[in-house]
């Protein structure tokens, strides 16, 4: 039988409910679908995702414990487990995570690799991308040994398969790469990451200044939705640049995107368009963005943002 | 020291991408230099003048009209460039090969430079694959870097906002974000004299490389106009967030 394995990643001990979406593109195909896991608790990871239609679950460690960080050393485990098990397909997520080692894998294995997929069939091997920034989309085939693909957060939603998975260790040795992690420092910052986010709340040039920012986290906080921004907002050095949605910053794909004070060029769309619902609140009624949206709301974003966070505070 | 940077010739990002029958786009359109690339030549050029006796190379792959991209390379501190033609667009797999096989036939590199990703294909995989072909380490998004004898530092930002700090042998391939450093704008002198700096061409049949077996193929191509028909939502600041609220619940479902 086929095989497909996955690339699962944690978040707060729990499988991301992105990764079970990836899975989702294999649900109608008849092969072995394998979750492969470097971090998190194993026995915990398995109850979700056989609930998902994976049947075999491999923990990937060392002799001394669980593979230290590492995207090298990473990418070389999930190389020797896919060579190990025979498996030809690898799908990830084209998550901050997932394009550092599923590129990594593709590259040590020579394998296609078709990163930040919306749609894929395993069945023929296509995938469906957007390029040019989401000005076009396009499909590709792979062809080789191997195939690699990494999922758009979100394209696809999780659905459920229940049935039962074994739990299995896989030990590899690390060799030296050439590449040492010193440390992480993590974001202490309590964001929500932009390219999985479910809600973007994003501000543009008419939030005036940085501080002005704060009134879009307040309301994103109720509803765990991220904060973005356009490309005025960052070149006015109102928010850092990880925070910049469009051409030149992140492309991200929310169930619902609400663009505050944006105006809507070509190149913020170019980041957004694949958003779900776009909803815009900008006083111009003239705005690029109001003609481009699901809801244009002309108002005072001063005044509408600060009105939905006590709504939304009421509810929750 | 060999200081490469590999650039690309990309459509401008404003450019409308216009699709032709046999599936290539329109070039008749405004290209530029990758923007992440900017950073990296900015990155090599820097390191340039931290170090005696190094040289900056930009190695590029297109048809001719990549010169252009080239020379902006130059006109930015570049002291040669090489430009690989292929007529053909070619996938990210062989790509890397080309680029390989030019740098090799040029000399020992120590450290490559490119930019974290392309904003045209968006691969998010072409520096892995020649850190394979070159048989060294590689990072990617970088936002400060210092090297000292033999090895390299630098911190990587993850998308989540996390720092990686890592070190790294030399030779090796380092994926420049867009926090690494702000990109000097060359002056008329400089483009000027980026004119008369040398630039090499080569072909691809004429470079030292087997084509990969292993190949992503594009079928197909269309532009993406979503058309979206904008319902207004009016009223006072709170009947404004009611609504939202309801389109948070009702239609997106994702709040309870």
């Amino acid at each position: 039988m086929k095989k497909i394995a996955f690339l699962i990643e944690i978040k707060d001990g729990q499988v991301k409910p992105a990764c079970l979406g990836a899975v989702a593109a294999a649900k109608d195909i008849d092969a072995e679908r394998i979750a492969l896991l470097l971090e998190g608790d194993a026995a915990q990871s398995l109850e979700t995702l056989q609930s998902f239609g994976i049947q075999r679950v491999v923990e990937i460690t060392t002799a001394d414990g669980p593979i230290p960080w590492n995207a090298d050393q990473w990418a070389r485990a999930v190389v020797a487990v896919l060579g190990n098990l025979n498996v030809p397909i690898l799908v990830g997520l084209a998550s901050s995570q997932g394009k550092n080692i599923l590129a990594r894998v593709a590259a040590l294995l020579d394998a296609p690799l078709v990163m930040d997929c919306i749609d894929i069939n395993l069945a023929d091997h296509t995938a469906v991308k957007s390029q040019f920034s989401g000005k076009t989309v396009a499909r590709f085939r792979t062809h080789g040994e191997h195939h690699v693909y990494g999922m758009r957060p979100n394209a696809l939603d999780p659905v459920p398969l229940p049935g039962s998975a074994h739990l299995e260790t896989f030990e590899t040795d690390l060799q030296d790469t050439g590449i040492t992690v010193l440390d992480v420092q993590h974001n202490t910052a309590d964001h929500v990451d932009l390219t999985e986010a479910d809600v973007i709340i994003s501000g543009g040039r008419g939030m005036g200044s940085g501080d002005n920012f704060d009134i879009l986290f307040e309301c994103a906080h109720q509803i765990s939705a991220a904060v973005g921004a356009s490309r005025v907002a960052v070149d006015n050095g109102w928010v850092n640049h990880p925070m910049q949605v469009g051409q030149t910053g992140k492309t991200v794909s929310p169930k619902v995107y609400i663009a505050c004070g944006i105006s809507g060029s070509v190149q913020h769309f170019a980041g957004m368009k694949t958003s779900g619902i776009i909803i815009a609140v900008n006083q111009d009624p003239n705005a690029a963005i109001m003609s481009k949206c699901d809801y244009a709301v002309s108002a005072d974003l001063f005044g509408v943002i600060p009105a939905l966070t006590r709504k939304l505070k009421e509810i929750s | 020291m060999n200081i490469y940077v590999c650039v690309k010739h990309v459509p401008d990002t404003a450019a409308t991408i216009r699709i032709n029958a046999d599936g290539s786009i329109d070039e008749n359109i405004t290209f530029i230099m990758n923007p992440y690339d900017e950073n990296a030549v900015e990155a090599a050029v820097q390191l340039n003048k931290q170090t005696a006796d190094a040289e900056v190379i930009a190695v590029t792959l297109g048809n001719q009209s990549a010169e252009a991209t080239l020379r902006s390379a130059l006109a930015m501190g570049a002291d040669r460039g090489i430009l690989i033609t292929s007529a053909e667009r070619l996938d990210s797999i062989a790509t890397a090969r080309a680029l390989c096989a030019a740098i090799k036939a040029d000399g020992i590199p120590d450290i490559v430079f490119m930019g974290k990703e392309s904003i045209d294909s968006e691969g998010f995989q072409t520096m892995y694959r020649l850190g394979a072909c070159l048989d060294c380490p590689v990072v990617s998004n970088a936002l400060e870097f210092s090297m000292t004898e033999r090895s390299v530092r630098v911190t990587c930002e993850m998308e989540s906002g996390d720092l990686e700090h890592i070190t790294m042998e030399t030779p090796c391939v380092i994926g420049a974000g867009k926090d690494l450093n702000q990109p000097s704008y060359p002056k008329l002198p400089d483009i000027l004299k980026a004119r008369k700096k040398p630039l090499g061409t080569i072909a691809l049949a004429d470079l030292e490389m087997d084509m990969p077996v292993s190949r992503v193929e594009m079928i197909s191509m269309k532009s993406l106009n979503e058309e979206r028909q904008p319902t207004v939502i009016d009223g006072t600041a709170d009947e404004i967030a009611d609504a939202i609220v309801e389109i948070l619940r009702d239609k997106a479902k994702v709040i309870d």
